[in-house]
């Protein structure tokens, strides 16, 4: 088999991370501004208007293309910092918005009639009728699926929609419906929908408790771990919770996604693209994973079996999941 | 400003969320068309497809019932539409010209163009040019997500009055929290959702959840998530009617949910006060505590009935 390689969108939190995962053989890169209108809004990390001019002489000047996620869901009376930020990225030269507030969209549509628009994850459009709505609507012309779909479901969906489509295929994994959980608001008054955050480490605290270490978000435990083993961040769907008497990993076990086990799989499914998390990751995992990814996307243009080397050890808990690729996830 | 006055203000009961058996499905609806002072009422399931044929038994009796007691009924769709069968059971619904429809997902948006629909709490409306999108292309009420805040309200409140469309809030009732392809009813009986025996059905107001410490904390209703804590924005009525807000959402839950709404009445007519009503209230949800923090810009867990008292003019 021949086929057009999978296209490798890659995180870039940082102008460094950028440069590294052009170099690294990154087809785009996704960033963000460094404020509340994009879902990664942690400190350290993002772009200012400088910083995306460089960004975009560097990633263009190697043929690689740059996304930039606007993808919060602009404040009630104050659509001001979201505005700038399209109309910002579209002067500078961003390839492509990355978009899921209705209201933006119809901004974008009618303000930059020409722009690319890509319709985010965190819009949570799952099927034919809302993927051809942004579509009709706005002319979106890719989206971004959550992550809730088998490979067959994608493969149906795709049949079916006037979009091309982008999964997520290594990283960070969200098991609730993207853009469509107020848990960590819930917590912590800080949410990933309006404020660009998911259990920000503002209200993260780690207590010893005896021989355990204990993690919490605002007034609730997340975890427990014995002194022998490493406490990890709390992120609520992560943790551990007591359900019908027994403690245990209620929503998801510490496990980040890893689909290159998959990839042949999602290639026929008809994919245009694969996403790589981890825009609040340093340069080394950058360099590694879209390394990796970009040897594996090769491989599978050609038929030849995917390699999967250097992978495992990036992964959060050390274990990969094809997670809601396959049915038995569910 | 277009305050609306308290004894003007509508109560709507949302759709039931847990799987109770048919029987007991319907003689709660049966007793709510008989005794419960609400405006509106919806009906459907939001949760998970796999239900949806225990649902429908029922759902032509009750509908009836409820017209009859002069109910408006309203069909709410599914929270996560996923395939074609689950688009389809939208697509039946909307081939209804007679029916009102809430959406609940931008699949149930897409097929209402052009007819007017409500748009369900679990559809991310969180600004103006959001909101006058959608009531461009049909939109006539909005229930606002759980996660706003006391001026978020405000303005959209505003916004919808001013193109003639309506707006509800949340008043009572756990919250939805999250909608996953996962099933943690299931995944906690050892199960997955293809053969989960509906579990989700030994719990009529949601599995509990608690921390490592034993803290009570969220309600598993199989793919959905919910608080444990009960949202109850008794104290913040006035000034919502005030703001604009003209109706107000009572999701059921396992208690006597007529003597609820007859409490949301009674406060929003001047015969109780919010003190009084929320003593009340109390008694009929003795199991878990009461949460308005989102309203006051917090975490949606606290609750401060003190800094929130607001009198009815």
């Amino acid at each position: 088999m021949n086929a057009k390689p999978l296209e490798l969108v890659c995180p870039a939190g940082t102008p460094a991370a950028l440069r590294v995962a052009v170099d690294a053989g990154a087809d785009a890169v996704y960033l963000g501004f460094r404020d509340e209108t994009n879902a990664r809004n942690f400190p350290g990390l993002n772009f200012d208007r400088t910083d995306l001019a460089r960004g975009v002489a560097y990633a263009h000047g190697k043929g690689c293309q740059v996304f930039v996620a606007i993808n919060t869901f602009p404040a009630a009376g104050r659509p001001g910092p979201w505005r700038s930020a399209v109309d910002d990225a579209v002067r500078l030269g961003a390839d492509a918005l990355i978009l899921a507030d209705t209201g933006l969209l119809d901004y974008a549509a009618r303000t930059h009639p020409g722009q690319r628009l890509h319709l985010s994850v965190q819009a949570s459009a799952a099927s034919p009728a809302a993927l051809r709505f942004y579509h009709e609507a706005f002319g979106v012309k890719r989206a971004v699926l959550p992550r809730v779909l088998t490979v067959d479901e994608i493969a149906a969906l795709n049949a079916r929609v006037p979009v091309e489509t982008e999964v997520f295929a290594f990283g960070g994994l969200c098991v609730m419906a993207e853009g469509r959980c107020a848990l960590s608001s819930w917590c912590t008054g800080k949410s990933p929908n309006r404020d660009g955050v998911c259990s920000p480490a503002s209200h993260v605290r780690f207590e010893r408790r005896g021989d355990e270490m204990m993690t919490a978000l605002g007034d609730f435990t997340i975890d427990a771990v014995p002194d022998d083993r490493p406490a990890g961040y709390p992120t609520l769907c992560k943790g551990r919770f007591v359900a019908r008497g027994a403690a245990g990993h209620l929503f998801e076990d510490p496990t980040s996604l890893d689909a290159t086990a998959v990839l042949p799989a999602l290639m026929k499914a008809g994919v245009r693209a694969l996403k790589i998390e981890g825009r609040q990751r340093g340069r080394a995992y950058v360099v590694q994973v879209v390394s990796a990814f970009r040897r594996a996307v090769d491989a599978a243009a050609t038929g030849a079996p995917v390699p999967r080397a250097g992978l495992a050890a990036l992964q959060e808990g050390a274990r990969g999941t094809t997670g809601a690729y396959e049915k038995g996830w569910r | 400003m277009n305050a609306v006055k308290p004894a003007a203000a509508k109560l709507t009961l949302g759709p039931l969320l847990y799987n109770w058996p048919a029987e007991r499905r319907r003689d709660f609806y049966f007793r709510v068309a008989d005794e419960a002072p609400v405006d509106a009422v919806h009906v459907g399931e939001v949760v998970c497809a796999k239900r949806v044929p225990l649902v429908a038994d029922v759902t032509a009796d009750v509908v009836e019932r409820l017209l009859r007691a002069g109910k408006a009924v309203i069909h709410s769709t599914a929270a996560l539409v996923q395939d074609a069968r689950d688009e389809d059971g939208i697509a039946a619904l909307a081939a209804d010209p007679a029916l009102e429809i809430e959406a609940n997902d931008m699949a149930g948006v897409a097929l209402m163009a052009g007819r007017p629909h409500v748009i369900g709490p679990l559809v991310n409306v969180y600004n103006e040019d959001t909101l006058a999108f959608l009531a461009g292309r049909g939109a006539v009420r909005f229930v606002l997500p759980a996660e706003h805040d006391a001026a978020t309200i405000a303005v959209l409140a505003a916004a919808a009055a001013a193109l003639g469309a309506e707006t509800e809030v949340q008043a009572f009732g756990r919250l939805p929290l999250a909608i996953s392809a996962r099933c943690y009813h299931a995944r906690a009986h050892g199960l997955h959702k293809d053969g989960c025996q509906y579990v989700c059905g030994e719990d009529p107001d949601g599995m509990a959840v608690e921390t490592l410490d034993g803290q009570p904390f969220l309600a598993v209703n199989g793919t959905q998530t919910q608080s444990w804590a009960v949202a109850n924005l008794c104290h913040e009525m006035a000034a919502m009617c005030a703001a604009g807000v003209g109706r107000f959402r009572l999701w059921p839950q396992a208690v006597d949910m007529v003597a609820v709404a007859q409490l949301f009445r009674d406060m929003l007519d001047g015969r109780l006060d919010a003190g009084e009503a929320d003593g009340a209230l109390a008694r009929l949800v003795p199991f878990a505590p009461f949460a308005n923090g989102f309203y006051h810009g917090r975490e949606g867990v606290a609750w401060d009935a003190a800094s929130s008292q607001c009198e009815l003019p």
